[in-house]
């Protein structure tokens, strides 16, 4: 176990310089999730057009993976269909917890710097939470349509 | 390796390349030997139900299951085994009291008075119980260190006061509450008062009879003890007067197709076929902690908080919550710029176990200004050396980040 597989270069840029973290003005739905074993706390907000991710935000308190993780997912999911981003929810989540992921079906870029989480299973959850929050967001408005 | 860590055979082993480090027995403290062979040779050759066979294997669980109660009533000096009731850990003990005592108790004009450092086990069943009767749930104010004074205390207690409940010592704070003074404070208007034991019970020597307490809960894991296995001691008087918590076998006196009758305490409290070899085990540790002494277990966790105090204060950028004096063996503590999770798995990786999070107390959080913490505990397995360690790993998780994050 080397601390260096979990804290990869890139995740820790995504730390310190957040990507998309402030909020949406207007037309957004906003899913807040808490992990209550721990306290961390996101809010993410999507602005969905056609069943299209036109943007993602999120705002929040917590650890350096959840909150890189939450950058890297308002950065892949922007411009992918609702359909397409809830695939990508399930194929991350997949990736975390040690499967591989076909590089055809999603180019993962950053994303991929988070397979580490794999060797630190207590460190899961801290991964998902923003992807959690962006799932139910998504499906709550593809119900709505 | 102190001279009782050998007693506990999970300690002798590496965690990711290191000798292990077991900071963490104020979410659980680990087992002696004398528990797990007490457990186990309970199942290997006594295992049967208990108050119920008339068969040999019946009374010699019946008897290791009341033995046991008897250690727990010499333990903390209750009057009486009638006082001492078999629970699932101290969440249960506590929600016994908010469901059977309070809701069947307190209505519209009653207040009951808890702390904002209590445990979530310790809250929750206090806003329920409220809600359900209508009673009005206050907060004593605490002061910037989490002490309690008590000249505010007593002016926050008056005849309103129906129940009053605190931890004896925080499980975030390890601040100790002058829970003999509240007793004397709340018994001058007829209010109850509730003690939260989970952390020290396990660390210092609890005499209910010198305390006045009215109804104390603690947990058997905390205590070297085995999971599941808890204790509610309540006054006598009290316990009498109130019905059962959960009704089913071994609890009754008389069925009949429309009515029941309870068996005497303690057993009306006892629903259901109950953890007896977590019973024994609780036995066992007891044992273990009255060979040690309970005087010297104290002594001894603070005086390992005091020299934490000391060498972790000594860190730059290391933050301390809680009081700087006659506190118990536990340290919750922020690291500048590294969030406690990242703190904790940095820590991990040497073989450090510690607690990061909330630790059950979300109010106390938002007291303290902060979205979470880490936390280091002890018990008597713990030594210098492994405070040693903490504060090397803490040193190495500054560097770390100071690395990755350039």
């Amino acid at each position: 176990m080397s601390l260096d597989d979990l804290y990869r270069r890139v995740i820790m840029d995504h730390y310190q310089k957040p990507r998309n973290r402030g909020r949406i003005e207007d037309g957004a739905v906003t899913v807040d999730l808490n992990n209550p074993t721990c306290g961390d706390k996101i809010s993410v907000q999507m602005r969905i057009e056609d069943g299209k991710i036109e943007e993602a935000k999120f705002i929040g308190e917590g650890c350096s993976i959840s909150l890189a993780s939450a950058s890297m997912m308002t950065e892949a999911v922007k411009g992918l269909s609702v359909e397409k981003a809830l695939q990508l929810v399930d194929r991350f989540s997949e990736m975390v917890q040690g499967e591989e992921i076909d590089p055809e079906e999603f180019p993962l870029e950053d994303i991929e710097a988070l397979q580490g989480v794999a060797k630190f299973p207590a460190r899961i959850k801290c991964a998902t939470l923003a992807w959690k929050a962006l799932e139910q967001g998504a499906k709550e408005s593809a119900d709505q349509d | 390796m102190n001279r009782y860590a050998k007693d506990f055979p999970i300690l002798k082993q590496e965690v990711n390349g290191n000798p292990l480090v077991y900071l963490d027995s104020s979410a659980t403290s680990q087992k002696p030997f004398q528990v797990i062979e007490a457990v186990e040779q309970y199942y290997k050759e006594n295992n049967s139900n208990v108050h119920r066979g008339v068969h040999t294997l019946g009374t010699r669980a019946t008897d290791g299951y009341e033995g046991a109660r008897e250690k727990i009533r010499r333990f903390i000096n209750a009057g009486s085994v009638k006082e001492i009731i078999y629970t699932r850990g101290t969440t249960t003990a506590l929600n016994i009291v908010a469901a059977c005592y309070a809701r069947a108790r307190l209505q519209e004009g009653d207040e009951i008075l808890i702390s904002p450092s209590e445990h979530h086990s310790n809250l929750i069943p206090w806003q329920q119980a409220a809600r359900a009767t209508g009673a009005e749930l206050k907060y004593f104010t605490l002061e910037p260190d989490g002490t309690l004074d008590l000249d505010k205390a007593k002016a926050m207690i008056n005849e309103r006061t129906k129940l009053v409940s605190v931890a004896q010592v925080s499980n975030v704070l390890g601040t100790i509450f002058p829970v003999k003074e509240l007793a004397e404070m709340v018994h001058r208007y007829n209010g109850v008062l509730v003690v939260d034991g989970a952390q020290s019970v396990p660390h210092m020597k609890v005499d209910v009879q010198e305390l006045d307490c009215d109804f104390l809960a603690f947990s058997g894991h905390k205590m070297a003890g085995p999971t599941g296995i808890g204790v509610l001691y309540g006054k006598e008087s009290l316990l009498d007067e109130m019905e059962p918590f959960e009704y089913g076998g071994e609890m009754i006196d008389t069925v009949d197709l429309y009515e029941s009758t309870w068996k005497e305490l303690p057993w009306k409290f006892e629903g259901g076929t109950p953890n007896i070899a977590g019973a024994v085990g609780l036995g066992a540790a007891i044992d273990y902690l009255e060979t040690v002494g309970m005087d010297e277990v104290d002594a001894h966790d603070r005086h390992l908080a005091a020299y934490a105090l000391e060498k972790m204060g000594e860190v730059e950028g290391v933050t301390i919550y809680g009081p700087s004096t006659n506190r118990t063996g536990l340290i919750t503590f922020n690291v500048d710029g590294v969030h406690p999770h990242d703190v904790a798995t940095v820590l991990d990786a040497e073989g450090i176990a510690i607690r990061a999070g909330h630790h059950c107390c979300q109010p106390l959080m938002r007291w303290l200004d902060v979205s979470a913490t880490a936390r280091a505990s002890f018990y008597l397995y713990n030594d210098e050396a492994d405070i040693d360690r903490l504060v090397q790993g803490l040193q190495k998780t500054k560097e770390y980040f100071g690395n990755v994050l350039g």
